[in-house]
C-alpha cells in the first residue's frame, strides 16, 4: 500500500539540500565553536553564518537571533524569560495571552501563575480564532509583563495579523511574543513590519531537522535565560551549539525565502480544492478556523458532527492516508480539543475533528486520491460512532 | 481452523501480554495484513482499566512496532459501560453474581471490535484465546476446547454467534502455554508473562464490593442471616457481599462450618446451612446461546461446567424453548450460582451455554 502523508503541520521530511548542508558538520567540521583551535573556529564560522543568514531574512541583527532546540524551547525562553525579567525589574505581575496558544506557551504561563504569582488574562476571540485589537487595548494593563499571541494556530490554521496589536504594545512599552512556528514555515517575516519583540521558530516545520529552533529577541527586550551555564547564545541559552542542526535550519530557512512564493502558489489551490470539496460533498461538515484568505496556505481543518475523530484517523491510516486532528489521542480517551471548545463547538462536533495539511511535494493526484476516499470513510465511521 | 484468504487484513485484539502478542506474530508470519487494536475500556474514575492501563498500552505498542504492524487504541468506554458495567451493577442489585467477562466478549470484544475492524477494512478479527474453531461438514462453525484443560477458554467464548465465529481466527488454537512462550521467544518478542488476574478489570485496586458501595450504596443493605428454618443467626452487610457456597467470612460461630446456601431477595436475608444442606443437582438456564444457532428439540446429554474453573459434570439438558432449558446434573454440586454461566460440552465441542437462574421455574 502506498502511503500518502497529509500531516505537514505535525512535521515535515528534511529537504535533501538541507541534509547535504548538514553532513560536513557531523563529520570533518565537528569542532566546538568555543574552542580556540582551528576545529573550533570552523564551527564558529558556521554558527555565525547561519545566524547572519536567518537574521538577514528576518530583517534583524544577528545578535537578535538565539538558537534553541525547538519551537517549544523558544516559547519557554520568551515567555518565562521575559515575564520573570520584568517581574524582577519592575514588579509587573500580569500576562495577557490568547486562549488558544500552543501548550508550550499555555503551560509555561500556567506555571508562572502558580509558582510566581502572575495573573493571567485571556483575549476574547471571534469564531475564527482571531483577536480584536480594540478588545486587546482594554485588557492591556500598566503592569502587563508580557503579551503572547500566536501568529498562526497549528490546529485551525487561523492567522492573526499582529501589526496593529504590536503597535499598541510598542506605545505602552509592553513586550509582545509570538509563536510563529507554523506561520514562518510559509510566510516571509520582516520583524520591523510585524513589530513584535519575540518570535519563536522551529526548523522541522519547514523541511529542516527536528531538534533545532530559534528565538528572535528584539534588541533591548528584557530577558532572563531559562537554561543557565556557559555564555553561548549571548548568555541566553547555555549549551554547546548544535552546529549541524543550526546549519540545517539556516539552509531550510533560506529555501523558504527562495521558494516560498512558488510553494504558496501551488499549495493554495490544492488547499482550496479540499475545503470546497469537503463542505460540498460531506454532510454536517464545517471548516474550523479562518476562511481561506486568513489561514495557513497548506492547512485545512474540519469538524464532522457525531463522528469519532480518532477512529476516522485510524480508518484513513488503514487506507494509506496520514492525517491528524485536534483531539488526536493515542490512548483511546479522546477529549474535545480545547481550541474548538473555546471557539464554541459542542462536543458532538469537536470530537469529530480532522486536520489535513499539505506539503511542498504534495501532488494534485494525491489530493484527488484523498478526496476520492474521504466521504466514504466519513460515512463508514459515522455509521458506527 | 478458520483460514482467511492469503494476505487478508486481520485485526488482532492486543493486550500487551504474551498470548495476543504471539497470536499477532503468528498471523504476521503467515503473511496476513495485521492491524493491532486495543480497546479503551471504561474504568472507575480514579483507576485505570487493567485491560488497557498505560503499561499494557505501552507493551502492546512496543510489540506492534517490533512486528511492524499498525497499532490503534480505540475508544469503547461508553459502549463498555452500557454493555458490561451497568448489567454488572444491575445483576448484583437483582441478587445474582454476574460474570461481566461474558458480556464483554459478546458485546465488546466481538460485536464492537468487529464493527471497528470492518471500518478498518478487516473482515476478520483474531485474539489470543486458547480455543479452536473448526468448520463442520455442513459448513457451520464449531467451537472446540483447547487441549490443555487448564488453559482452555471456551467457557468464556460460548456466547459467540456463528457470524462471530466465521470471522474469527484463534491462532493459538491448539497451542499450550509453554508452546506460546516458546513461540514468543522464537519470534524474539520480549513479552512479560503477566499473571492472569481473576479480578474485574474495571474496578481497579478496590474489590467489587467497595465498587458497588460507591456506585449505589442501596445495593448493599444490611439484613438478617438465617438458617433454613428461618432462625436468625446474625446480620449481613449486603447480599452482594456473598456468593453461593461461600464458607469464609460469615462470622457465625458454630460447631461445624456454615455455608451460604442461597439468598432470599424479598426478605433481604442470607440463608446459610451446613455442608450437607448445600448443593443442587437441577436448575434452570436462560438466555442460552447455542453455538450452532439452534438448540436441540429433545433433551440431550452433555457435560456441564457451572464456573470457569469448576469440573464438568455430566447431566441432561431439557430444552424448554430455544434459549431456556432445565438442567439435571448427575449429582448435586455445592456452588451453583445464579448469574454465572452454565456451559455445555460434548467431548471437545462446546455446544453453548446460558445464565443460571435464581429460581426454579
Amino acid at each position: 500500500m502506498k502511503r500518502i502523508y497529509l500531516d505537514y503541520a505535525a512535521t515535515t521530511p528534511v529537504d535533501e539540500r538541507v541534509i547535504d548542508a548538514m553532513v560536513p558538520y557531523f563529520k570533518e567540521h565537528f569542532g566546538n565553536p568555543s574552542s580556540i583551535h582551528g576545529f573550533g573556529q570552523a564551527g564558529e564560522k558556521a554558527l555565525d553564518e547561519s545566524r547572519r543568514d536567518i537574521a538577514a531574512h528576518l530583517g534583524a541583527a544577528p545578535s537578535e537571533i538565539v538558537f534553541t532546540s525547538c519551537g517549544s524551547e523558544s516559547d519557554n525562553l520568551a515567555v518565562r524569560g521575559t515575564a520573570l525579567a520584568r517581574q524582577v525589574k519592575l514588579g509587573y505581575n500580569h500576562i495577557l495571552i490568547s486562549p488558544i496558544e500552543h501548550p508550550a506557551v499555555q503551560s509555561t504561563v500556567d506555571q508562572l501563575s502558580v509558582l510566581h504569582g502572575f495573573e493571567v488574562s485571556y483575549l476574547p476571540l471571534d469564531k475564527f480564532g482571531q483577536v480584536d485589537p480594540e478588545e486587546f487595548k482594554n485588557l492591556l494593563r500598566k503592569d502587563t509583563a508580557l503579551v503572547s499571541i500566536m501568529a498562526a494556530n497549528n490546529e485551525i490554521g487561523t492567522i492573526n495579523d499582529l501589526r496593529e496589536i504590536a503597535i499598541i504594545c510598542r506605545e505602552r512599552g509592553v513586550p509582545i511574543h509570538t509563536d510563529a512556528v507554523q506561520y514562518a514555515a510559509h510566510h516571509k517575516i520582516d520583524v520591523t513590519q510585524m513589530g513584535v519583540d519575540l518570535i519563536s521558530l522551529g526548523a522541522h516545520k519547514f523541511y529542516g531537522p527536528k531538534g533545532v529552533g530559534a528565538l528572535y529577541v528584539r534588541s533591548g527586550t528584557d530577558l532572563l535565560p531559562t537554561q543557565t551555564g556557559g555564555s553561548q547564545e549571548f548568555g541566553l541559552r547555555a549549551a554547546t551549539e548544535n552546529i549541524p542542526l543550526i546549519v540545517g535550519m539556516a539552509e531550510a530557512f533560506r529555501l523558504i525565502q527562495d521558494e516560498g512564493v512558488d510553494r504558496l502558489e501551488r499549495l493554495v489551490p490544492l488547499r482550496n480544492r479540499i475545503i470546497d470539496f469537503v463542505l460540498d460533498k460531506i454532510p454536517s461538515s464545517r471548516l474550523t478556523g479562518a476562511e481561506p484568505g486568513n489561514r495557513l496556505p497548506n492547512h485545512t481543518s474540519f469538524v464532522f458532527e457525531n463522528l469519532d475523530g480518532n477512529l476516522l484517523i485510524q480508518v484513513l491510516d488503514s487506507e494509506g492516508f496520514a492525517c491528524s486532528s485536534g483531539s488526536a489521542c493515542k490512548t483511546g480517551d479522546p477529549k474535545p480539543s480545547s481550541v474548538l471548545t473555546r471557539l464554541g463547538y459542542s462536543s458532538e462536533w469537536a470530537l469529530g475533528s480532522l486536520r489535513v495539511t499539505l506539503g511542498k511535494d504534495t501532488s494534485s493526484e494525491e489530493v484527488d486520491q484523498f478526496l476520492n476516499i474521504l466521504p466514504e470513510c466519513v460515512h463508514r465511521v459515522r455509521e458506527i460512532s | 481452523m478458520i483460514k482467511p484468504p492469503d494476505g487478508s487484513r486481520i485485526v488482532v485484539g492486543m493486550s500487551g501480554g504474551v498470548d495476543s502478542s504471539a497470536a499477532a506474530a503468528l498471523l504476521k508470519d503467515q503473511g496476513y495484513d495485521v492491524i493491532g487494536v486495543m480497546l479503551r475500556l471504561w474504568s472507575d474514575s480514579e483507576t485505570e482499566n487493567r485491560c488497557c492501563a498505560p503499561d499494557a498500552q505501552l507493551e502492546a505498542r512496543r510489540i506492534a512496532a517490533q512486528l511492524e504492524i499498525p497499532f490503534y487504541v480505540i475508544d469503547s468506554q461508553e459502549a463498555f459501560y452500557q454493555a458490561v458495567v451497568q448489567p454488572f451493577i444491575d445483576g448484583y442489585a437483582g441478587g445474582s453474581t454476574p460474570n461481566p467477562c461474558l458480556n464483554c466478549n459478546r458485546q465488546i470484544r466481538w460485536k464492537f471490535l468487529r464493527s471497528r475492524a470492518k471500518a478498518l477494512g478487516a473482515e476478520y478479527i483474531a485474539t489470543g484465546h486458547y480455543a479452536q474453531i473448526e468448520i463442520s461438514e455442513n459448513g457451520s462453525c464449531l467451537l472446540l476446547k483447547n487441549p490443555d484443560p487448564d488453559k482452555d477458554q471456551s467457557y468464556f467464548l460460548h456466547v459467540l454467534t456463528q457470524e462471530d465465529l466465521s470471522q474469527t481466527v484463534f491462532p493459538l488454537a491448539e497451542y499450550t502455554k509453554p508452546d506460546v512462550r516458546q513461540l514468543a521467544r522464537d519470534f524474539g518478542l520480549a513479552v512479560a508473562d503477566r499473571p492472569d488476574s481473576q479480578d474485574l478489570c474495571f474496578v481497579g485496586q478496590e474489590n467489587y464490593r467497595d465498587f458497588l458501595r460507591k456506585i449505589d450504596p442501596s445495593i448493599l443493605k444490611p439484613g438478617p442471616i438465617i438458617d433454613l428454618n428461618g432462625k436468625i443467626l446474625g446480620e449481613h452487610q449486603g447480599l452482594a457481599d456473598y456468593t453461593i457456597g461461600q464458607r469464609k467470612g460469615l462470622g457465625i460461630a458454630a460447631p461445624e462450618p456454615y455455608y451460604v446456601i442461597k439468598k432470599d431477595l424479598a426478605g433481604n436475608a442470607l440463608i446459610i446451612g451446613f455442608k450437607n444442606e448445600l448443593g443442587r443437582s437441577n436448575f434452570h438456564v436462560k438466555d442460552i446461546n447455542w453455538i450452532s444457532g439452534k438448540g436441540p428439540n429433545d433433551s440431550i446429554n452433555a457435560d456441564i461446567k457451572i464456573r470457569y474453573k469448576s469440573k464438568e459434570v455430566s447431566g441432561k439438558i431439557l430444552p424448554l424453548d430455544n434459549n431456556l432449558a432445565k438442567i439435571d446434573l448427575e449429582y448435586s454440586v455445592p456452588d451453583i450460582t445464579p448469574g454465572q454461566a452454565a456451559v455445555f460440552y460434548q467431548g471437545q465441542i462446546c455446544l453453548g451455554g446460558g445464565t443460571i437462574m435464581r429460581e426454579a421455574l
